[in-house]
């Protein structure tokens, strides 16, 4: 979706602002926050690209003046409620007011923490052979799809060099939306910085993203 | 974790915070319906407040200025080659800074890092400044590092856009030599490993 999470060359942030010795957490509910949303993740079936759209899908406002964690919540929030796992009258009410089914892995506990402290693989077998090799010439395709999709807007529509493949990997595009995994070949793709922002860029930058074969086309 | 908690929006003392009531609502509810054990969410954050952090990195950066073996190993595949000393998740890829080059590592899209390897990222990676400049004008993003490259360095912007995830291979600083390994870790910093910053030989 063309949300306003997708800032890769937007103007008017200001500088970067570094904290000095900053904690892990800035306040206990972080922490919680975090562990909630690796906990249900894990034991509830949803996969990091569900995660990543429900935060995509807070209102524009709300994300920009949001923190991390409190952005973290607010997805956790709407994809509890969207998949009727907790009820809007529970989270109005601040406890449970019915039972619910187990969980697809069940309570998360101790044996499970391991677990979701090292990442898994996304790399999936695919039946054909990648369409394009490192050297190759490609251009991003233009789409705009309203639902999950990782091709950054300032990428769409421009001409790079294919520089490794990846792997084939499960395709957020359809695994936020519950189409499966689909797995697509993953290839790092570069730009230089006057494709991506015209005459006058810096000659000595070059920008690179992961994408998927999907997003691509022979330049 | 308690010293971390006093801060600006009344999360102390008696008086909560809106989000610490909301947060904990929400973990009572999941406690009630089965879903989770508290002692389970104890040990992740646990885990990322102790366990898991820079030092991790700098281990394996210390590791490949020490041993050339396993610095190709580490280019050629950074996953399988710092899984022969401890857990790490896939598709992990080693760039390393050279005279010619310098990486930097972002996520415009949110905020994914090297967790195993760094820890949790620190709230200027997730913040928009960084997300939205570091691909458009990577040396002005430096600059606020207080990062000066020569204008003939290349600069390499690492857009982290799908499961892959960058470690950025510092170059061993002039001033070292001889150094063991731990005492080379003592300086590979977590900026240095996202490309933010250089180690130095006196930090």
């Amino acid at each position: 979706m063309n949300g306003v999470h997708d800032m890769g060359g937007m103007d008017g942030f200001g500088k970067v602002e570094v904290e000095a010795n900053e904690p892990t957490f800035h306040h206990t509910w972080e922490g919680r926050v975090m562990a909630m949303v690796r906990a249900m993740g894990a034991n509830a079936s949803l996969n990091i690209d569900m995660q990543r759209f429900s935060r995509e899908s807070i209102p524009p406002a709300v994300y920009l003046a949001a923190s991390y964690y409190k952005k973290w919540f607010l997805g956790l929030k709407s994809t509890l409620i969207d998949r009727n796992l907790v009820g809007a009258d529970e989270f109005a009410a601040g406890r449970s007011l019915r039972q619910s089914a187990p969980l697809p892995r069940g309570t998360f506990e101790m044996k499970d923490v391991v677990r979701v402290s090292t990442r898994g693989s996304f790399q999936r077998d695919v039946a054909t052979p990648p369409a394009f090799k490192p050297g190759d010439r490609v251009r991003t395709r233009n789409i705009n799809p309203p639902t999950h999709t990782r091709l950054p807007r300032y990428v769409r529509g421009h001409a790079g060099t294919i520089e490794r493949i990846n792997g084939s990997h499960v395709f957020p595009d359809s695994a936020a939306h519950g189409h499966g995994e689909n797995p697509q070949w993953l290839y790092t793709v570069v730009f230089s910085a006057a494709e991506l922002w015209g005459a006058g860029a810096d000659p000595t930058v070059k920008v690179s993203v992961d994408a998927f074969e999907p997003y691509l086309e022979p330049a | 974790m308690a010293e971390h908690d006093h801060d600006h929006d009344h999360d102390h003392g008696s008086e909560l915070s809106e989000m610490q009531l909301r947060v904990r609502a929400l973990e009572t509810i999941l406690t009630e319906k089965g879903y989770v054990d508290p002692a389970a969410l104890d040990a992740i954050v646990e885990t990322y407040e102790t366990k898991i952090g820079p030092r991790n990195g700098a281990r394996i950066v210390a590791k490949a200025w020490t041993d050339p073996a396993f610095k190709q190993a580490l280019l050629a595949d950074a996953s399988k080659a710092i899984g022969t000393l401890g857990r790490v998740g896939d598709h992990l890829i080693a760039v390393e800074n050279t005279p010619q080059r310098h990486n930097i590592v972002v996520c415009t899209l949110c905020s994914c890092y090297p967790w195993e390897m760094l820890g949790l990222p620190p709230v200027w990676y997730k913040a928009a400044p960084y997300r939205s400049r570091t691909v458009k004008d990577p040396r002005g993003v430096l600059a606020d590092f207080g990062v000066s490259l020569p204008k003939e360095t290349e600069i390499r912007v690492w857009d982290s856009t799908a499961e892959t995830r960058f470690l950025v291979l510092p170059m061993r600083p002039p001033g070292t030599e001889g150094w063991s390994e731990e005492q080379l870790a003592a300086i590979v910093t977590r900026d240095s490993m996202i490309g933010t910053g250089l180690p130095q030989a006196r930090p």
